[in-house]
């Protein structure tokens, strides 16, 4: 035969979609927040990002190359970890704790435990929680007013109980101490409406997350408005508990997964002696979507039905 | 909303390209030989029933069904049978082929009359001796679907226009070109199979095929249209009978289990027009199309002519081929090499260039859920895949792995380009061998 044809199963079509296109939406909805961030804390900020970033994308390269595996780096996945990690950091740290904190995320829960797709839990999570730990004092050590000369400041959260209601602005717009990504509570919703919009993430997680939260605050009597736009939460609910890796499924696991955030989150800031809460939230909630995919399969076409039936009979 | 937290069964946005849809029938001069494959349905192949240098007249048996389910092989030339050969099949199995030549007469076998129905069986009887099998694309032989079981509890007669395959728009063409036919075919198959009432689902991109159906059907009001909506795959047995009636066909079971028998539109079209004319299945309207089509068209072709000679006559190729299919992208068969026939069952032919033929490369799963929010049967690919990998087949029949019906949907939107349809396929043969690969 002169001409051999290709000869491969059905189907011969795929989505344009791709890997690298959903993690470049997710790095476009996080640059407003760089943005405000850099307004709000200085050129340190986006510093910082640019370091984490580059670490990340570095350590997953170097990585690779070490062990002969294919370098996933074009998939992006590793700058997204990098902004998410740079965005949990305060303004102030050094750039070697960031370098660190890239090593934990990627070499250490990610790339140890398989790659992009195997990991447990979130890497910039567990990388967060290493350095809160490791590196307690410069990582809650929060910088207000443009730059690391000024005063470091205490977390909204950590006064919550002395704002007023005419502090709500000034939570909506972030001008208040924090770590970079978590202040400014409206670019987080942008970035988070904008990932809705364009089907990157479906809506489910945050907003039961946030509706627990909310009505959670209410019970506990606290001001369900600071408690929403303050602490990690905004920045957990559309970003980091929606990382499709360490969420489950199906809606049903994804109902059931935003509300065991929300009431994880208010127990610690509640009863923990911690302020902030939504990282071992979602860290304690990452352990249990195993177990949350396998109880929250779907219904499959003709199937459930017939088991009803015989139970009917 | 109302299958929310129990199946999101989302589908897949497939891309339409019915550029076709308004290009009418066209009808492909004789081919120079017909290539009648014995296995052209689902079930026992026919066995040949001529031999070499033996005369044929259009309508001739060729082949003679081979038991319940399967079906007789006509032919669609007048002419002298050249041989008996083997061609290789899309599945890769080895058939046996009847080839003839046509001698330009195309005389009409002179046993060829309409059919006498006047009850059901005659009317089973009328279909089986004309060679009908499921013209959607599964082959299965119709005589066989007028036969359930359970005829008391059925009450539906589904017809399936919804055409969701990108490209083809033969079923198109039949809802505007043979209108007349559909609907002497439905109140044929609905008087004897005492139905009282008929869906007719059309996906929602075929609007001038909607309204036309609707304005033949006028104040019939057992026969409704049924408008879908366009997310592949609209058109799969078990999908739209959910869609046109709410009802859930059990697994495993078949749709008369719900009360309802389903029909493509081109086989109960040929149902009308057989029963007026006499003429078993021996033409079928195909739509040509690809990149590298020159003049893409929809042609009523000879069953058994060569694809070669079908290409030739929509202008050739532009470019070298990449891959032919039969059938649509997401569910049709590669074809290996340009020799082979025409069968009952296709309803296209597209070839594309190799730039067209190309698939990303396949990266890891990144658990994003597309696959299974996609499935339209609610089931959890990438679970299946890992359980296949890991060779534990009591996870796949827990996830129910074998309810695959193999549409794409899951390959098509995953991200990472993961082969997962194929996967399945092989995870479910896994199964039937009781855990080996």
């Amino acid at each position: 035969m002169a001409n051999k044809l290709i000869v491969t199963a059905a189907p011969h079509i795929t989505d344009n979609d791709s890997t690298q296109k959903i993690m470049g939406r997710v790095c476009l909805a996080l640059v407003p927040t760089l943005v405000a961030s850099t307004i709000i804390f200085g050129l340190n900020s986006l510093i910082l990002t640019v370091v984490t970033v580059a670490a990340c994308v570095f350590f997953e390269w170097a990585w690779c190359k070490l062990r002969h595996k294919d370098i996933p780096i074009e998939d992006l996945s590793a700058v997204v970890t990098g902004m998410l990690l740079a965005f949990n950091m305060p303004a102030t740290l050094p750039p070697w704790m960031a370098i660190v904190g890239a090593f934990i995320a990627i070499v250490i829960v990610k790339q140890l435990f398989g790659g992009l797709g195997y990991n447990f839990a979130n890497p910039a999570i567990v990388a967060r929680i290493a350095m809160a730990v490791g590196f307690a004092s410069k990582m809650s050590s929060y910088p207000f007013g443009g730059g690391v000369d000024a005063l470091a400041s205490a977390t909204p959260l950590a006064v919550s109980s002395e704002l007023g209601a005419s502090n709500y602005v000034t939570l909506l717009l972030g001008n208040h101490g924090g770590v970079l990504g978590e202040t400014c509570a409206i670019t987080l919703i942008i970035g988070g409406i904008y990932l809705i919009i364009t089907k990157v993430i479906s809506p489910i997680i945050p907003v039961t997350y946030l509706a627990t939260v909310a009505v959670l605050s209410v019970l506990f009597g606290l001001d369900p408005i600071v408690q929403l736009l303050s602490g990690g939460l905004m920045l957990g609910a559309f970003f980091m508990a929606t990382d499709y890796v360490t969420s489950p499924t199906t809606d049903k696991g994804k109902l059931i997964f935003g509300l065991i955030l929300g009431l994880i989150t208010m127990m610690i800031r509640k009863f923990g002696t911690m302020n902030e809460g939504v990282s071992f939230a979602i860290l304690l909630g990452n352990l249990l979507v195993p177990y949350i995919d396998i109880n929250t399969r779907q219904d499959r076409l003709g199937i459930a039905k017939k088991k009803k039936e015989a139970a009917a009979k | 909303m109302g299958k929310f937290l129990k199946r999101s069964a989302q589908g897949a946005g497939v891309p339409h390209e019915k550029g076709t849809s308004n290009l009418a029938t066209v009808v492909m001069p004789l081919p120079s030989k017909i290539v009648l494959s014995m296995n052209q349905h689902i079930g026992a192949p026919a066995a040949p029933q001529v031999k070499k240098g033996d005369q044929v007249y259009v309508g001739s048996v060729v082949g003679k069904s081979g038991g319940f389910v399967s079906s007789d092989i006509h032919s669609g030339v007048s002419g002298k049978v050249d041989g008996i050969t083997t061609i290789v099949a899309p599945n890769g199995a080895v058939q046996t082929a009847v080839v003839i030549i046509p001698d330009g007469e195309q005389k009409v076998d002179p046993a060829i009359q309409p059919p006498v129905v006047t009850d059901l069986k005659s009317l089973q009887n009328a279909v089986r001796a004309s060679g009908l099998v499921g013209l959607g694309g599964a082959g299965f032989p119709t005589a066989v679907k007028l036969a359930p079981k359970n005829l008391d509890e059925v009450d539906t007669l589904l017809v399936n226009g919804a055409e969701c395959e990108p490209f083809i728009t033969s079923d198109n063409r039949c809802l505007l070109e043979d209108t007349k036919y559909i609907l002497s075919g439905i109140k044929t198959v609905m008087k004897y199979m005492d139905l009282k009432q008929c869906v007719i689902g059309i996906e929602g991109n075929k609007p001038e095929a909607i309204a036309h159906m609707q304005k033949a059907i006028g104040g019939d009001s057992s026969i409704t249209v049924k408008t879908l909506p366009c997310r592949y795959p609209q058109g799969a047995e078990k999908v739209l009978i959910e869609n046109c009636t709410g009802r859930e066909v059990p697994f495993p079971g078949l749709p008369s289990d719900v009360g309802v028998v389903v029909m493509n539109v081109t086989s109960i079209a040929f149902v009308g027009k057989y029963l007026e004319t006499g003429m078993p299945l021996v033409t079928k309207r195909l739509t040509v199309d690809g990149d590298i089509v020159k003049e893409p068209k929809n042609v009523e072709v000879i069953i058994g002519t060569p694809v070669q000679e079908l290409l030739d006559f929509c202008g050739g190729l532009t470019d070298e081929p990449g891959k032919v299919l039969y059938g649509g992208p997401m569910m049709g068969n590669c074809l290996a090499d340009l020799s082979q026939p025409i069968l009952k069952n296709n309803n296209a032919i597209l070839a594309f260039s190799k730039k067209w033929a190309h698939l990303p490369k396949e990266t890891n799963c990144i658990h994003c859920g597309r696959c299974t929010n996609a499935c339209p049967l609610g089931l959890s690919a990438k679970e299946i895949v890992q359980a296949y990998q890991d060779g534990n087949v009591e996870l796949l029949h827990e996830l129910n792995a074998d309810l695959c019906m193999s549409c794409g949907t899951c390959s098509f939107v995953c991200p990472a380009k993961r082969p997962l349809a194929p996967s399945i396929a092989l995870a479910k043969i896994m199964m039937k061998n009781g855990g080996k690969k």
